[in-house]
């Protein structure tokens, strides 16, 4: 998410409790008829123009999806899903290349202002040709963003900065066609269609996501970023990303999420899919966000997400950070398969439930090569009546000599009536390997709160900082800016919590 | 001038104050002594607002203000503060923006401006050298990991940043060695002036040596049995609670 300072101010300035997103925009959409069924998938395929292949592809998942059943080990409650009863792809009409500010739809201009993605970036994001295209003049680390808007990218920043560097950052939708080598080499090689049953959803109806490719040596000189915002009715978005990190080349990559405020559940179905070749390293920050259901639980978003990543090469890096805030139920398993001998998995964690919010996440951590390593570290803060569980596999085979897993999961409860629930896996067939877990459940201490108020810091101050300390650990992991959007986020998601 | 009447309190059913009558004008440092479970600590908590005190009866009032009114943080605000008996660990929260944040809250209270990262990290480097203590302090989470004296000494680092007009001290001799107690009574000292007033709570004589009190009082059974100067408390030292009881 790009415009981190603006964001805070937008975040200060609503005088409203709770979600400050929730707002929708009003603009000329296009959309498939309701429902899913082979027409739509072909539907979707052509409204991109896609080649033969990858409807052929996207039907192939669509016929497993078809015998496939919905999964129902996770510890969240929610009721059937009418998977006819949503629109599967909808779009801002589009007009025609906008050479000004003055041209683009106002109401998609307003959208971003209200999300607070600052002028410049603003004129990019709704495709002004020629604007911020000048890392250098904006006084600080450049972002550059894809917005994706429901079921399409509506812009793409810095690109002709980020070519110079032979660095692809387009949305999948472009790679597709300017790049199909590219897309059809490594599509679906992590995540394959019949993973599960939401991901194989996904690649019949996906619609669009952001496409990243990093060569050989190269260091990506900014971060990159995708701001996902579902606003139409009725609609599920279903995103596919895909990183590709080449030889010794480094790219970090922020995802950012908002949804408006109604009184249905939305789906949001995406699939993320990283490949890392020797001496390779991806940074994958989220701060999600979506819309979590009111006080009573009413509507909020269905969060079913598949990422993972691959470590294909030697000595290469997978990072996951993760923020969870947002969304009425999150199902969602950020992983690494760690194939390359010394490459490196981490998953650093805080999924943050209040209301009747419901959140199962974790990571998986899949030890093939040599020497391999993973971290994991998981802070679960659960208020109200939400229900938070950390599910997590760790699996090393037979030939990952020297493999070393490391597991922190610590869980805080405020109020006392939340759920907190760990559920670690652990499978391993060599007997080097070391694995180490910890976990450990605590309540925020009534003697904390008073020291802190005793200081002069109101009840919500208190949580917030406690809340924060107690997330620490992997905070510091998200780029800096990032980190203190996700600290405010922290607090703001807890109000009312207490007292 | 803290105003204290008739004050009864209740923990869990039990009366622990029986009725104290205090005053502290503005610019004096008073001492309670007496023995365990006197209720002196009960004395501190009701006066900082925690929660789990029921006021039953008698009032207090700061400067004409009705302190019992109000919450803790609004205390603070107003310039109340508690050194802790047993400082509390916030792991994960730096010092430093412990001790910030609550600077903020407390001038956001009283309208005043708030203080910025480079202001208060200069601010609190001064407040660090008068007390003779590292800068490493700021760096370390909030008491996590602190021995004993690190912790008392970080109370009269947080008093010192704070600046209150009413310091109650609970027991914070209990704990140091001899060095560390002349550093956090010469920090409490260096406060002292005309707008400043403190309550210094123990149990025993020593602390008294390097903070002179301008009175003493022994609490017992939940009341104020006695008062007197600082003579007091060498005379209590000797003879022991028991002959204050008669």
């Amino acid at each position: 998410m790009p415009a981190v300072a603006e964001t805070i101010e937008t975040i200060e300035a609503a005088q409203e409790g709770g979600y400050k997103w929730g707002f929708e925009t009003e603009i000329e959409m296009e959309f498939a008829p309701k429902g899913l069924n082979e027409e739509i998938v072909r539907f979707i395929s052509a409204k991109k123009k896609e080649p033969a292949w990858l409807l052929e592809w996207r039907l192939k998942a669509f016929a497993m999806w078809q015998k496939m059943e919905e999964p129902d080990w996770a510890a969240v409650n929610y009721p059937r899903i009418d998977y006819q009863d949503a629109y599967y792809y909808a779009a801002p009409v589009k007009k025609a290349g906008p050479k000004s500010l003055d041209e683009v739809d106002p109401e998609l201009l307003k959208t971003y202002a209200k999300l607070g993605i600052p002028l410049k970036e603003q004129a990019i994001l709704a495709g002004v040709e020629g604007a911020g295209e000048s890392p250098a003049d904006s006084g600080r680390m450049p972002v550059a963003v894809d917005a994706v808007f429901d079921s399409v990218s509506v812009a793409t920043t810095f690109r002709g900065e980020l070519a110079k560097h032979g660095i692809i950052f387009c949305s999948i939708s472009e790679a597709v066609q300017e790049h199909p080598e590219l897309v059809r080499q490594y599509l679906g090689s992590v995540v394959p269609q019949g993973d599960n049953f939401f991901a194989c959803l996904n690649s019949a109806v996906f619609t669009d996501g952001s496409f990243v490719y990093i060569p050989k040596g190269v260091r990506c000189p900014m971060e990159l970023s995708t701001y996902f915002r579902i606003n139409a009715k009725s609609t599920g978005q279903f995103e596919r990303t895909l990183i590709i990190a080449d030889a010794g080349s480094h790219v970090s990559y922020l995802e950012g999420c908002t949804a408006p405020q109604r009184d249905e559940n939305q789906l949001h179905a995406a699939v993320v899919e990283l490949v890392a070749m020797d001496d390779a390293t991806i940074k994958y920050s989220t701060v999600q966000n979506w819309y979590p259901g009111d006080a009573e639980g009413k509507g909020g978003i269905y969060n079913f997400v598949t990422k993972r990543g691959a470590c294909r090469g030697a000595r290469s890096k997978i990072s996951w950070t993760q923020v969870e805030t947002g969304s009425a139920v999150t199902w969602k398993y950020p992983s690494c398969i760690l194939q390359g001998d010394d490459s490196v998995g981490e998953f650093y964690s805080v999924a943050v439930t209040n209301n009747f919010q419901q959140a199962d996440t974790g990571t998986k951590m899949f030890h093939i090569g040599r020497n391999t390593k993973s971290t994991i570290v998981s802070k679960g803060i659960s208020a109200g009546r939400s229900q938070n569980t950390y599910r997590g596999l760790v699996k090393i085979g037979a030939k990952a000599k020297g493999a070393r897993n490391f597991t922190q999961c610590d869980s805080l409860l405020i109020g006392d009536q939340c759920g907190a629930h760990t559920v670690p896996y652990i499978e391993n067939r060599c007997p080097s390997a070391k694995i180490e877990h910890e976990a450990t459940t605590s309540r925020i201490a009534e003697d904390q709160l008073f020291y802190c108020r005793a200081r002069g810091l109101n009840e919500e101050e208190a949580v917030g900082l406690i809340v924060n300390g107690f997330c620490r650990e992997v905070l510091k992991e998200l780029p800096m800016e990032f980190a203190v959007e996700a600290q405010k986020l922290l607090a703001i998601s807890l109000e009312g919590s207490v007292g | 001038m803290l105003r204290i009447e008739g004050l009864t309190a209740e923990v869990e059913g039990k009366q622990i104050l029986k009725g104290v009558d205090l005053e502290l004008p503005m610019g004096e440092v008073h001492a309670i002594m007496g023995p365990n479970g006197s209720g002196k600590s009960t004395l501190s908590y009701v006066l900082s607002g925690r929660e789990g005190y029921e006021i039953t009866g008698g009032s207090v009032t700061f400067n004409g203000v009705d302190l019992l009114a109000m919450e803790p943080e609004e205390r603070a605000a107003t310039g109340v503060f508690l050194a802790f008996q047993y400082p509390v660990e916030l792991p994960g929260v730096g010092n430093a923006n412990f001790l910030r944040t609550a600077l903020n809250a407390q001038r956001r209270a009283r309208g005043e401006k708030e203080v910025d990262a480079m202001a208060f990290l200069k601010l609190a480097r001064e407040k660090l050298k008068a007390l003779q203590m590292s800068d490493e302090m700021l760096k370390r989470n909030v008491n996590v990991g602190f021995s004993g004296g690190e912790k008392k000494r970080n109370e009269v680092l947080q008093m010192a940043l704070l600046t209150p007009s009413l310091a109650i001290l609970d027991e914070t001799d209990s704990g140091l060695d001899i060095d560390a107690l002349r550093i956090v009574s010469e920090g409490v000292n260096a406060l002292r002036g005309p707008g400043f007033s403190a309550l210094v709570i123990t149990h025993y004589q020593r602390l008294l040596t390097y903070i002179v009190p301008d009175r003493v009082h022994v609490l017992m059974g939940g009341r104020i049995v006695r008062s007197g100067g600082k003579e007091l408390a060498l005379e209590l030292e000797a003879q022991g609670y028991g002959a204050s009881a008669a």
